[in-house]
């Protein structure tokens, strides 16, 4: 695909391949953890060689994305930082899931929404990776009481996740030509100019 | 081991309910600790009888050997020296699964059929479907299977399904030489109990009674106690036990409720996309671009 | 399910023993008790009952010598019997323990019981010292739970209630081991419980063939079937029976040793076959005479001071089991030769090769030469073994034997017949005891167990006729007997056991049956394999009836007179058709026919048994008499008195045991009992192990003045220090089964550190009472 020269940068190749990184292991991750999760996603074990296997793999998988996710988060962090703008973009999130963006504040390189996204998932990763912990019989042994919490952790915060995850893949579904940024790393100035304004007068200098 | 000639009546991981036409015995083994004389006897015959053997270890300054229960090990004696009234009492505990009528190992078990509970009350680990994640380790009130370091299998008393359903008593109730492990239906055995308990009040111990506890449904390895008001006393077995809240919760509730979640969230997002339709790239804005373009 | 006597009739489980052991986690009534004190309490309860007037009136009347009086001269002071001679360390004269005879050639009785020499009142004279406080004194027992075992074991002298006595090694195995099991004995002839169903006194034996090899007599001291053994005072085959048959003491007395004759022709005849005739004097003088003791004691003092050239150790450990370790080992080094016919490679085949701190010997200073000769296990062959309740059942062959094993019998008969072809070729300087030896087995070097048992159980030699009526044939040449009245002095039967005649008769191998049906309810299982003597299963059962011969308990009928003869749910312990008037007594193994709660001449060490301290005793004194302190009469060779310590430098009791999880010096072989209790320890009780900051799993050094062991500490609250003579002792608990042969983890041999003396009587070493130090490493 040929892509107009004026178009944004938006992610390098680094970033993008560290998103998928995490992002594929998370799909594994999810697969993998909801078979455990309740007996109708079972069958999922098959994508992984059986249930013996999927119970190996898993945790492994997960000490993985861990690490890369220790990554992304060193990447992004600061352009996370909560301001006033998202404040007020989060408080009328509702117009924008309506369809009326037009009067949303104008966002930088990330909106409300995504910050609060990145923060939650950065707590659920440290708490699945520490509830994981807890379960892993293959490696640790931690006291009884300790390991009925980190699989009550885990579950939850694996539903938590997965449900974001959903909305995270959706949004980008749904917002059209955001998952180019993904693919091949820039955004059209339009779609830029429209969804994070400020970030596109950063980057333009208009 | 999981036996066809036993009807199952639940098993792990398994929403559907299990053929239930037939009608089977409840049975049950009742540990009478009151006649126990700590002799290992049965430890050796559930050695002998299912094939499985630990390391010789050491002596730890106590006669517990081995000093737990293992996957080779599957019921250990547990020795304690107590002062009640000023009396010494040594009350000698055989301890291993308790065969709860309400499994907490089953109920935490993601493996479809890796636990299963037979119609007559035994749950037994089928080590062909466990895939080693230890949740039973985390279900269990009473802290009994063990995941094998070689194999990553989880194991524990079958109370000898295999014999029982041949009609074999246990190995251990077998081998037992003072009639401290009775086996047999678990109407009969709360009736043996009752007798023994009457005899135990007849001696001077006013709070003998039945060790079945409700918590989990009853169980199908049950104590006489002497001293029932304290199980504490015998080894630190729980005086109420039941399967953990949080285990309750983890695969109660959470699990329906996380998965219609998440179905909510799927299908949420997907009604959002036809209801409210996508979010286009802005017409306006393209025009706006284009025409700074053309400036 | 459980029907368990002590659930049905109320039973009450006492247990008396210095640990509170796995027994005692079951019973109703525990009482601690100092090892070595043993008589002291068991003379308490004696007085007990006879100064509470808790016996059985009838009984003791006329059941057991209480009414018979003894020589004037008896006397007994200061901790000594009449007739002590000191420089010889025994009772030179035992005439004034004698019953007075009176002119008709009987013993004289008195049965008021009030004749000052009659045996009841010199037994409440004797015992009248052991009141509870001396009990306590003596004992450490506290008071309130001598009293309370008193009480209940005085509750059995009623005649519808028994108590059944049951002891271990924790009885026998000291210095006056015998005298201890007399105590209980006449403690249940004084309660009339003797003869009861659920009566009696019961050893439980240490293996499962320790009736079996008593019955068969592996003693120098005896010959099958408890024959006294010919010594070199018996110069002849006349004088020797003469001694041995002895006469009744009272009229009309069954007097069953009289058959002594018939018995020991029809062993010379099993034998030596037709070498044994009344011309030969039935082989007499093929019979080894014994010249001194023979006991294992005495042959390993022998060997110790290389007197002994070549040992044959078959199905022993005595490095491990006999006392101190040290002596035995050396004792072993001076020997030319030891064969160890064994299935296992025991401590002793290894006695000379060096097994770190475990066994320190320095194979190049020893000469012996070991063979090993491997055996076969009890189910690897077929064979008998007879339980303490005398009951001899067949077991049958399990599995063949590893590698190059061998029946035990087929290595006997190896080397016998390699001897006696070798007499044959070289001659000898008295081949004839071999040469004749009868070996009519199908296969001359692999006897089978199914013809040995035929042999012991013996056989008409030729047709056995009515003596009655010489037409009527009762048993033709060659039958098996039923059953050892059959036996004759004449050499016309052959028996190599006369008490376990009937084992095999023409009906086949009795010991082999397997009903277990018990219809009195009494568990008289007479279907059962074979309980010696002719399948009775309660001994001298006729004292379960009054002199009427009307049970004492109606609910639980042993025997009764039926009118014409006995009946009842046993074999009757009497003859048939001794009706009551006749007067027969039920003790019919002794001459006066009754039970004797005092002893006679038989006993070394006293007629009445009395409480001395062991030979290593923390106490200064003997409390009940400081002149005495301990057996008078126990031999105890020169170097291992020397060897004795002091309670200054030992100032702890020890005693040695075993485990239910361990079966002697055997299972720490096998890996399943070696799981359940892989390694040494010893138990300490909590106030001494706090005084020594000891703590549990520690290891620690136990010291005797004859070697040490090391081992890990249980700190327990089971073993208390108790109040001796008014001072604190305290008692370390030391299981046995370590070696360092075996699958369990190696260990010390327990028996380094107890001392080298024996019972008076038996010369059963003292295992169960000893001193020692002990300190954490």
């Amino acid at each position: 695909m040929i892509r107009d020269p004026k178009d944004l940068k938006r992610y390098d190749a680094g970033e993008r391949a560290n998103h998928w990184v995490v992002g594929i292991s998370f799909i594994l991750l999810a697969l993998s953890g909801l078979a455990f999760f309740h007996p109708a996603f079972f069958p999922l074990t098959q994508l992984f060689g059986g249930g013996t296997w999927a119970r190996i793999l898993h945790p492994y998988i997960g000490v993985f994305m861990a690490f890369f996710f220790v990554l992304l988060f060193l990447r992004f962090r600061k352009l996370n930082k909560m301001t006033d703008a998202d404040r007020e973009w989060l408080s009328r999130a509702k117009e924008m899931m309506d369809g009326n963006d037009h009067n949303m504040p104008e966002q930088g390189k990330y909106n409300g929404g995504q910050k609060m996204m990145f923060w939650w998932m950065t707590i659920c990763m440290v708490a699945m990776t520490v509830s994981g912990v807890f379960i892993w019989k293959a490696q640790f042994t931690v006291p009884i009481d300790l390991a009925r919490i980190g699989a009550v952790v885990h579950a939850v915060v694996g539903a938590i996740m997965i449900a974001m995850i959903m909305v995270h893949v959706y949004a980008a579904i749904w917002t059209k030509g955001t998952i180019r940024a993904m693919w091949y790393g820039t955004v059209t100035r339009a779609w830029a100019k429209q969804h994070h304004r400020a970030w596109y007068r950063q980057m333009t200098g208009k | 081991m999981a036996l066809q000639s036993l009807d199952i009546k639940q098993r792990s991981a398994t929403t559907t309910p299990s053929p239930q036409a037939r009608q089977t015995m409840e049975i049950a083994k009742l540990i009478d600790v009151s006649a126990c004389i700590g002799c290992k006897a049965c430890q050796v015959a559930c050695m002998e009888w299912n094939d499985v053997r630990d390391e010789v270890g050491s002596c730890h300054g106590i006669y517990d050997n081995p000093v737990d229960l293992t996957e080779n090990s599957w019921t250990v004696m547990r020795y304690a020296e107590v002062e009640e009234q000023g009396k010494l009492e040594w009350l000698i505990r055989k301890d291993g699964c308790m065969h709860c009528s309400d499994p907490g190992c089953l109920k935490a078990c993601p493996s479809p059929g890796a636990i299963i509970q037979y119609a007559n009350g035994i749950v037994d680990f089928n080590q062909e479907n466990c895939i080693g994640c230890g949740y039973c380790v985390t279900g269990c009130p009473f802290n009994v299977p063990r995941i094998s370091k070689k194999d990553s299998k989880a194991y524990k008393c079958t109370l000898c399904s295999d014999r029982v359903a041949v009609n074999q008593a246990p190995a251990c109730a077998k081998a037992c030489p003072t009639g401290a492990i009775q086996f047999g239906s678990k109407e009969d055995m709360k009736d043996y109990a009752a007798k023994r308990i009457t005899d135990l009040k007849e001696r001077g111990y006013d709070k003998a009674g039945l060790y079945d506890p409700a918590g989990v449904g009853g169980t199908h390895v049950m104590y006489v106690l002497h001293h029932a008001d304290k199980p504490n006393l015998y080894s630190g077995l729980p005086a109420n036990p039941s399967i953990s809240s949080l285990v309750t919760m983890w695969k109660g509730a959470t699990k329906p409720l996380a998965a219609l979640a998440l179905a909510g969230v799927a299908l949420g997002s997907l009604f959002h996309y036809v209801m409210k339709g996508p979010n286009e790239g802005s017409k306006e804005i393209e025009k706006e671009i284009e025409k700074e373009d053309a400036q | 399910m459980g029907d368990r006597s002590e659930e049905a009739r109320k039973a009450k489980l006492i247990v008396v023993d210095p640990r509170f052991n796995r027994t005692a986690a079951v019973a109703d009534i525990y009482a601690p008790i100092r090892p070595g004190s043993n008589i002291a309490f068991f003379g308490g309860v004696i007085n007990y009952l006879l100064s509470n007037d808790k016996i059985h009136h009838d009984y003791v009347k006329h059941y057991t010598n209480a009414a018979f009086l003894i020589d004037p001269g008896f006397g007994f002071d200061d901790g000594l019997f009449s007739g002590y001679d000191e420089v010889k360390r025994s009772y030179g004269s035992k005439d004034t323990w004698k019953y007075q005879m009176g002119a008709d050639g009987f013993a004289k009785i008195d049965d008021t019981l009030q004749d000052p020499n009659c045996v009841f009142q010199l037994m409440k004279k004797h015992y009248s010292r052991y009141t509870p406080e001396m009990v306590n004194k003596v004992c450490g027992t506290p008071k309130d739970a001598f009293l309370k075992v008193c009480e209940i074991v005085a509750t059995t002298a009623a005649a519808n209630k028994t108590l059944s006595y049951l002891y271990a090694l924790g009885l026998t195995e000291h210095s006056n081991g015998s005298q201890n099991i007399r105590c209980a004995a006449m403690i249940q002839l004084l309660l009339g419980n003797m003869g009861m169903a659920g009566g009696g006194i019961n050893a439980l034996r240490g293996h499962s063939n320790v009736q079996g090899i008593t019955d068969m007599c592996l003693y120098a001291q005896t010959l099958p079937g408890y024959l006294g053994a010919p010594t070199d005072g018996d110069k002849d085959f006349a004088t020797y029976v003469a001694k041995r048959t002895p006469k009744a003491l009272r009229p009309g007395q069954m007097n069953f040793p009289q058959n002594f004759p018939k018995w020991f022709v029809s062993l010379t005849k099993a034998w030596y076959g037709n070498a044994a005739t009344k011309e030969t004097n039935f082989a007499y003088d093929y019979f080894p005479k014994l010249g001194g003791a023979s006991d294992a004691l005495s042959i390993f003092n022998d060997m110790f001071h290389g007197k002994v050239n070549g040992f044959f150790c078959q199905g022993f450990n005595p490095l491990a089991s006999l006392p101190n370790k040290k002596k035995v080992g050396d004792a072993l080094a001076k020997l030319k030769y030891m064969i160890v016919i064994d299935p296992l490679a025991t401590d002793t085949s290894e006695f000379w090769k060096p097994h770190g701190e475990f066994n320190e010997v320095d194979p190049s200073k020893i000469a012996t030469e070991v063979f090993r000769l491997p055996a076969t296990f009890f189910a690897e062959t077929s064979g008998t073994l007879t339980n303490s309740g005398r009951v001899v059942q067949w077991g049958w062959k399990a599995a063949n034997a590893p590698g190059d094993s061998k029946d035990d019998a087929e290595i006997v008969a190896e080397i016998f017949l390699t001897l006696r072809a070798m007499y044959a070729k070289e001659g000898g300087a008295f081949p004839d005891a071999i040469r004749d030896l009868t070996w009519a087995y199908n296969q001359p070097f692999s006897p089978s167990p199914e013809e040995v048992l035929r042999e012991i159980n013996g056989k008409a030699l030729v047709d056995l006729t009515v003596p009655k009526d010489p037409t009527k044939i009762l048993f033709k040449a060659g039958d098996q007997l039923p059953s050892f009245g059959f036996l004759r002095d004449d050499g016309s039967t052959s028996c190599g056991n006369w008490i376990y005649c009937g084992t095999w008769s023409q009906a086949g191998n009795n010991t082999a049956r397997r009903d277990n049906s018990d219809p009195s309810g009494l568990g008289q299982t007479l279907n059962w394999g074979f309980s010696w003597p002719v399948n009775r299963r309660i001994l001298y059962n006729r004292a379960s009836a009054d002199l009427q011969g009307k049970p004492w308990d109606s609910s639980r009928t042993v025997l009764k007179w039926t009118g014409k003869a006995w009946g009842g749910n046993d074999v009757p312990d009497m003859r048939p058709n001794a009706a009551p008037e006749e007067y027969v007594m039920p003790f019919i193994m002794t001459p006066e026919g009754v039970g004797r709660l005092f002893s006679r001449e038989i006993m070394a060490d006293g007629p009445l048994p009395e409480h001395y301290e062991p030979f290593e005793s923390p106490i200064d004194n003997n409390p009940l008499h400081p002149k005495v302190k301990s057996n008078p009469v126990a031999r105890v060779y020169k170097a291992d008195m020397e060897a004795f310590g002091t309670a200054k430098d030992f100032p702890y009791v020890a005693t040695t045991y075993r485990l239910v999880e361990h079966f002697h010096f055997w299972t720490k072989y096998s890996q399943a009992n070696a799981i359940v209790q892989p390694e040494q320890f010893v138990e300490i009780g909590e106030a001494l192990a706090k005084e020594k900051g000891i703590k549990a799993g520690d290891r620690v050094k136990v010291r005797s003045n004859r070697g040490f062991i090391k081992a890990v500490a249980v700190v327990t609250k089971r073993i208390k220090s108790l109040e001796v003579d008014g001072k604190q002792v305290h008692t370390i608990g030391i299981p046995i089964h370590w070696g360092f042969k075996g699958t369990a983890k190696p260990g010390f041999i327990t028996n380094t550190l107890t001392p080298y003396v024996g019972d008076a009587n038996t010369q059963t070493p003292e295992y169960k009472a000893f001193l020692v130090n002990v300190e954490k490493i």
